[in-house]
């Protein structure tokens, strides 16, 4: 998994290096917002790796029409106003464009990334706080161990068996797993929005995490 | 050595989903910082986050907002945030125990920070973080010298301590470098230094500790941990 992604800005010279204003100065096609037959082409992870190797507008153009009106859902439901939402959604995905070649599609999936970028714009946004982040490159970082390294089980393996995961939870437990993502609210006001007790909360989201956990590792 | 006690699972969904506040969140990312094992767990329930996020129903987007992002991919991109403090921490042995994202909140050096004297053996530092939801949550930095007890004492919220250096005990429970204990108003406990040497932790509570010990009770007016 990729945890030098989200959040941090890149030097300067990843960048400059990296938009060729001259190349892309001329194309002024602006490709139509893709029907959902097109999508079925590219993985969003190939439209990733095509987006950084080739600064390609039209895979993000389709990346767009993805993931734009999901990051759009996902910022609504943790109480982003619709306003602020849509300029949000655009941030996100500017930073896709500008950070793409930091994705590495042998350690992420594509969605895991995205998601990571929206949750620290979603925080940036709501949060008078800072969200503390290790620094992989910190040299008192306890390195990964061996086995750990080596998780580059194939990322599409990975998705398919995660969705599958999602897809056998209970529905209380996926019900709670939703809004523990996606409302950005503590356990106790989850707890008393759904009418449940805070253990009985604790304890379904612990169950569903252990459930995913196991089916994640395989066995 | 590896770290032996845990955040909760929970504790780490919360984070990996961005729901933790700042104080909490600088405990947990320092503890990821020593902690392969759990910086895997934020990895699955990151990516788990990834597919919740693929699968939520969609919302409309405004029919122009393609076209107005496209015409924004070749602005100049913001200037990027200073670069960490990457020096070696073999450069200060004072740093030795701090990992990032803690070492950038305290500064540079431990004998530079404002140590306030507790009780005998025991001095504190605030950290300036957020204060939370509720106005209350506090991050501290916890110097107990070898072989101290903490008064016995029970939590009116929840209390999050992360071992940096040295070890202490609590009950029949050690705690080493990286080690994490997390309290609420379950626990009534009285957690002792190990003996050879000054152990340093970072705290984080949301409401104040009470002293429950017979005599030391009478003391909660006046003593603030």
């Amino acid at each position: 998994m990729n945890f030098t992604a989200a959040g941090r800005e890149p030097p300067a010279g990843l960048i400059a290096g990296l938009v060729p204003s001259s190349v892309f100065a001329s194309n002024g096609k602006m490709p139509d917002v893709p029907s959902p037959a097109a999508l079925d082409g590219r993985s969003s992870d190939e439209l990733l790796v095509a987006i950084a190797r080739d600064r390609d507008k039209d895979a993000f153009g389709l990346l767009f029409g993805r993931m734009g009106p999901r990051l759009k859902a996902y910022l609504l439901r943790s109480g982003i106003a619709p306003s602020q939402a849509d300029e949000l959604v655009q941030e996100v995905m500017l930073m896709v464009w500008h950070r793409a070649d930091t994705f590495d599609p042998a350690r992420a999936m594509a969605s895991t990334w995205i998601f990571t970028i929206a949750r620290n714009k979603r925080i940036d946004a709501a949060r008078r706080d800072r969200r503390p982040e290790f620094d992989p490159e910190d040299p008192a970082l306890v390195p990964d161990q061996p086995a750990a390294a080596d998780r580059s089980i194939e990322q599409a393996e990975a998705s398919a068996r995660l969705r599958d995961a999602i897809a056998k939870l209970p529905a209380e437990q996926a019900d709670l797993l939703r809004l523990a993502y996606f409302e950005d609210q503590p356990h106790s006001a989850i707890a008393r929005h759904k009418g449940l007790p805070l253990g009985t909360v604790k304890s379904r989201l612990r169950l569903a995490l252990e459930r995913l956990r196991r089916e994640l590792a395989g066995s | 050595m590896l770290p032996v006690h845990h955040p909760s699972l929970e504790l780490l969904l919360d984070y990996a989903a961005g729901s933790t506040g700042e104080a909490a969140g600088l405990a947990l990312a320092t503890h990821l910082a020593l902690c392969p094992e759990c910086r895997e767990v934020v990895a699955q329930f990151e990516s788990l986050g990834g597919a919740l996020l693929e699968a939520i129903e969609p919302a409309a987007v405004p029919s122009e907002a393609l076209d107005n992002l496209l015409a924004r991919l070749d602005e100049p991109v913001p200037v990027p945030v200073p670069v960490p403090d990457r020096r070696s921490p073999a450069d200060d042995a004072t740093l030795g125990p701090v990992p990032q994202p803690l070492r950038g909140y305290i500064g540079q050096d431990l004998e530079t920070i404002r140590w306030k004297r507790v009780m005998r053996g025991v001095e504190q530092a605030d950290i300036a973080v957020g204060r939370g939801r509720t106005g209350n949550v506090r991050a501290r930095l916890l110097r107990i010298g070898p072989g101290v007890r903490v008064p016995r004492h029970t939590h009116a919220g929840t209390e999050m301590t992360l071992v940096l250096a040295g070890g202490f005990s609590d009950g029949d429970k050690q705690y080493q470098r990286g080690d994490f204990s997390f309290c609420d108003r379950e626990t009534d406990h009285s957690p002792v230094a190990d003996d050879d040497g000054e152990c340093l932790c970072l705290t984080v509570i949301d409401a104040p500790l009470r002293l429950t010990g017979p005599l030391m009770r009478l003391l909660n007016p006046f003593i603030r941990f």
